[in-house]
């Protein structure tokens, strides 16, 4: 992951804004505007408790670009540590298994989801614009899978699996 | 804020029935739960509306007696989603067995005196099986362990099997 400029703690964005449910443009990993935005996603997800993840999106951008760091959670397997990919697509995907998602755009609900837990993702580095293959499994999977569809303009919401798997945010003392 | 619920046999153009009469009275639906029971279709809706009761009934009359629909309309608090709830951890409560009375009364009596709250719960009967699968919510102060013991013990009373799994969210 090349050197990023220091980012700015954006704020997150809730639904139903619009934003989130837009697909996102192609960008140039190159462009000092993208290296700003991919800087600002670390930044924002950094000072976030819990947040493992953060899509343009998020912070109000239809771009497809967004940043990944699982290291430290207790469900990690395969771990790539902190990076941002810019134009990531899913190459392959398998062993398909169920899970419940919460989203820091969505906070009210959680949402049970099936997602590949072995997971190949093609993408761009910011900066340098080097295509890279990512293989990788269980939670690191599931939350490349839940950022690349917020690129797609999609939520979990899109994704749940049968007519009761949206519930209330259950919350702890 | 109204609680509205519907029964019929069922048939397709139920919801869009009972929705369109609703919104011509400006009810503006909120948390509603709708399936189908054996061949008979189940709504319970909240709505939210200025309009005064006795219009959504007239307005839902229509649609009951010319669809072959039960409705019953009746004010509640409107009470934020949280209100009442019962802090803790979400678990879900899984049973299975050959049917005979009494197995959603034991299984849920237990989880009462403990005072785990059942936020959502379906039962199936197929043949001479019978399913219960339900999402809980079990108090922080309640030993998970000892709940799992009394399901067991309970269980085995009424001659099925239970599973008390907790239900963990991935945080993005």
């Amino acid at each position: 992951m090349p050197e990023l400029p220091p980012g700015s703690v954006r704020t997150v964005v809730r639904a139903p804004a619009t934003v989130l449910a837009t697909a996102g443009r192609d960008v140039d990993p190159t462009d000092p505007d993208v290296v700003a935005l991919a800087a600002d996603l670390l930044a924002t997800q950094e000072v976030s408790p819990g947040c493992v993840g953060l899509a343009a999106q998020q912070v109000g951008e239809a771009l497809r670009v967004f940043s990944v760091d699982v290291s430290g959670h207790p469900k990690t397997r395969s771990c790539h540590g902190r990076f941002v990919l810019c134009n990531a697509e899913v190459v392959s995907a398998s062993r398909k298994g169920r899970g419940r998602e919460g989203c820091m755009s969505v906070p009210d609900f959680t949402g049970d989801v099936q997602r590949a837990r072995r997971l190949v993702v093609r993408g761009q580095l910011p900066v340098t614009g080097e295509q890279v293959e990512l293989e990788t499994d269980g939670f690191e999977a599931v939350c490349l899978q839940h950022e690349i569809d917020h690129t797609n303009g999609l939520l979990f919401l899109d994704r749940v699996s049968d007519a009761h798997a949206i519930h209330p945010r259950q919350t702890y003392l | 804020m109204l609680a509205v619920t519907v029964i019929g046999a069922d048939r397709p153009g139920i919801v869009a029935e009972v929705t369109g009469a609703l919104a011509a009275v400006e009810g503006n639906l909120e948390d509603s739960t709708m399936t189908l029971l054996r061949g008979q279709f189940a709504m319970v809706v909240l709505v939210r509306t200025g309009s005064p009761v006795a219009e959504v009934e007239q307005a839902l009359a229509r649609v009951s007696s010319q669809g072959g629909l039960a409705v019953d309309v009746r004010p509640v608090s409107a009470a934020s989603p949280a209100a009442g709830a019962v802090q803790g951890s979400s678990y879900v409560v899984h049973v299975n067995g050959a049917d005979r009375p009494g197995i959603v009364a034991t299984i849920t009596g237990v989880l009462a005196r403990r005072g785990v709250n059942v936020v959502d719960l379906g039962t199936r009967l197929a043949g001479e099986l019978y399913v219960l699968t339900a999402e809980v919510v079990v108090p922080l102060d309640v030993d998970v362990d000892e709940l799992r013991a009394e399901l067991d013990e309970a269980a085995g009373v009424v001659g099925v099997h239970v599973r008390l799994v907790a239900v963990e969210t991935d945080e993005m």
